[in-house]
């Protein structure tokens, strides 16, 4: 396991790295996006600084440990914002950032859901409300056999009218999974509309602390405020961990933001320069800070 | 008991439960999940010797599924044990893609397949799992017909290192002859002596290879040859056996516990007609239609997968060959 900091302190170091990776693994998915003429362009925005933090913070997962079981493990639920965990892995060297040019090109095992064929990707995912499940299973397996890894997932808001999420977090509970850490993307929109418009969940927080979650909110959007809620883990000794992580769909680029159109779409030419500038601005906004 | 010199067995699922127990003595990765379940799938005394290695996951198959292949993942040796009906139609997103697609070596074991559950009605029965289960790809399928092919498929189970389904039946089934060599999953067994020139091959599966087997000894007393052969898997489909069976018949007969569609008899028609071997072929299992209710026997008996329906199936294509 990787050594944490207390929580609350999240050193600015850190924050300063992720805030950078932020702004620059936006760069490559939009590049992947445009280059693939495909993707989930909205979602990829919303769950990115998740990704971010729980890969460069929190989560024990390198190419070198891969292969062993008492890492951590990470299932993407949430399979069509595939772009952003290919931005993720490739920074994080499971495999070389030229390879993002073969997104769902023919015969590339970059596909547009996330498969065990891509170094550093542990489950087949893709139809929604599968995730959970599986995560619960090797949370499970590592109970039993004493090792104190975790396992984490994201689940996306729209996917949470899946009957299989609730059968899975039921199980999860019982079984006092404290190992398993479920976020959710809460950005509110889904492909038809606002979530709450296609099928009401709400109270999500009431939902999920009566399915035996201990519950935190988050800024999803936030790598500071993600990083201390993470470095709380478990939550509470008996119970699965969730976090309702609040997010913008479409998140850093302005014209993106909050729009359901952006759910798949893929940027013209000119709304890729426009986006660009974007990310140059924030990214020199950045180093003014630093 | 003895039914024409066949000695009746136990139930093809006590003996899965029996054997999986002796498997778990010496493995304490071996895990059952259910699914409310384990009175049925016949694991209530695997799980009062094995406390640690049964989890129960509720009236939930869809769960049952995902978290097997989670576990899976981790290093665990799963059978998950849940009625074939539900586990192959409510789960089956979670077998194409948590267990086949993932390539997770779970054991999905179908119980009280077939038309096991009887007069339950169809809401109990798998008709379907075999055609289901064969357009996905990356799975292996297996109905074994007695308690020696149920005890040698749950003992390769163990170590198989492809996703596996193995349906099972309830009721006590006779046992069939064998020599007792090993039994390979994805090779097929001829319950008859070897020849060149039979009248009538069937190709069976699962519980009602028995039945072919008593078809054949009654033509055979008519001077009817047959070779009886007992295609347990289903997928790895054993081609070689199917042509030897039926390129030296004249006529061939499939029989099976599942919908004449998708199943074992669709796929042998399909590999004879590609093969270019061409023989008068008949489908015998359960049709298009309402299942007729009753208990398992009596709707075989129904449907002509009987020794006499069997028989009188195989005569009229013979007819007609010679026609």
């Amino acid at each position: 396991m990787s050594s944490l900091p207390e929580p609350g302190a999240v050193p600015d170091e850190t924050l300063r790295m992720l805030k950078s990776k932020s702004v620059r693994y936006r760069r490559t998915i939009l590049k992947m996006i445009v280059d693939a003429k495909a993707g989930h362009t909205g979602g990829d925005l919303s769950c990115i600084d998740i990704l971010n933090v729980l890969y460069n913070h929190v989560m024990d997962i390198t190419p070198d440990n891969f292969s062993k079981i008492d890492r951590d493990h990470y299932v993407h639920s949430k399979g069509h914002s595939v772009e952003a965990l290919y931005a993720v892995l490739a920074d994080k060297g499971f495999f070389p950032e030229a390879e993002l040019g073969n997104v769902e090109k023919y015969g590339s095992t970059l596909i547009g859901h996330p498969t065990r064929s891509v170094p550093g990707i542990e489950q087949n995912t893709g139809a929604l409300g599968h995730g959970l499940s599986v995560a619960v299973g090797m949370a499970l397996a590592a109970k039993m056999d004493g090792r104190r890894n975790r396992v984490f997932t994201i689940v996306g808001d729209g996917e949470l009218t899946e009957g299989s999420v609730w059968e899975a977090s039921a199980s999860a509970a019982h079984y006092r999974l404290d190992n398993l850490v479920v976020i959710v993307d809460r950005n509110t929109l889904q492909i038809t509309g606002r979530t709450e418009e296609v099928m009401s969940m709400e109270p999500l927080e009431q939902k999920f602390a009566a399915f035996g979650y201990a519950v935190r909110h988050v800024d999803g959007n936030d790598v500071s405020d993600l990083a201390a809620v993470l470095d709380s883990l478990p939550f509470e000794e008996g119970k699965p961990n969730l976090v309702l992580a609040h997010t913008v769909k479409g998140k850093g680029i302005s014209y993106m933001e909050d729009q359901v159109r952006w759910h798949h779409r893929v940027p013209t030419d000119t709304e890729y320069a426009t986006a660009l500038a974007e990310l140059e601005k924030a990214e020199k906004a950045l180093g003014a800070t630093a | 008991m003895t039914e024409h010199g066949l000695s009746t067995g136990r139930a093809n699922l006590d003996v899965f439960a029996e054997t999986l127990m002796g498997a778990a003595e010496n493995n304490r990765d071996i895990l059952v999940l259910t699914s409310d379940s384990r009175g049925s799938g016949r694991v209530t005394p695997f799980g009062e010797q094995f406390p640690e290695q049964i989890v129960e996951m509720g009236i939930a198959e869809q769960n049952v599924v995902g978290v097997s292949a989670g576990l899976a993942a981790s290093g665990k040796i799963v059978f998950a044990v849940s009625p074939a009906c539900f586990l192959t139609a409510r789960a089956l997103e979670q077998i194409k893609n948590d267990v086949a697609y993932s390539d997770r070596p779970v054991k999905l074991i179908g119980i009280s397949a077939g038309v096991s559950y009887g007069s339950l009605g169809s809401t109990h029965h798998s008709l379907h799992d075999f055609a289901a289960l064969q357009a996905i790809n990356n799975i292996d399928i297996v109905a074994p017909a007695d308690n020696y092919e149920t005890r040698k498929v749950i003992e390769a189970a163990v170590d198989h290192p492809r996703p596996l389904y193995v349906r099972l039946g309830k009721k006590p089934m006779l046992d069939l002859p064998h020599n007792n060599t090993e039994l390979e999953i994805g090779k097929a067994r001829l319950l008859t002596p070897p020849r060149l020139d039979s009248d009538v091959a069937f190709i069976a599966t699962g519980e009602t290879v028995a039945r072919a087997l008593l078809a054949a000894e009654s033509l055979e007393a008519e001077g009817i040859t047959c070779s009886v052969l007992s295609m347990h898997s289903i997928r790895p489909f054993d081609e070689v056996a199917v042509r030897e069976a039926a390129s030296h018949s004249r006529v061939v007969v499939t029989v099976e516990e599942h919908s004449v569609n998708g199943g074992l008899g669709s796929r042998v028609a399909s590999f004879l007609m590609q093969a270019g071997i061409f023989r008068p072929l008949h489908i015998s299992g359960i049709p298009d239609e309402h299942t007729v209710a009753g208990s398992q026997f009596e709707i075989f008996d129904h449907y002509g997968i009987s020794p006499s329906g069997l028989s009188a199936t195989a005569k009229r294509l013979l007819e007609k060959a010679a026609g």
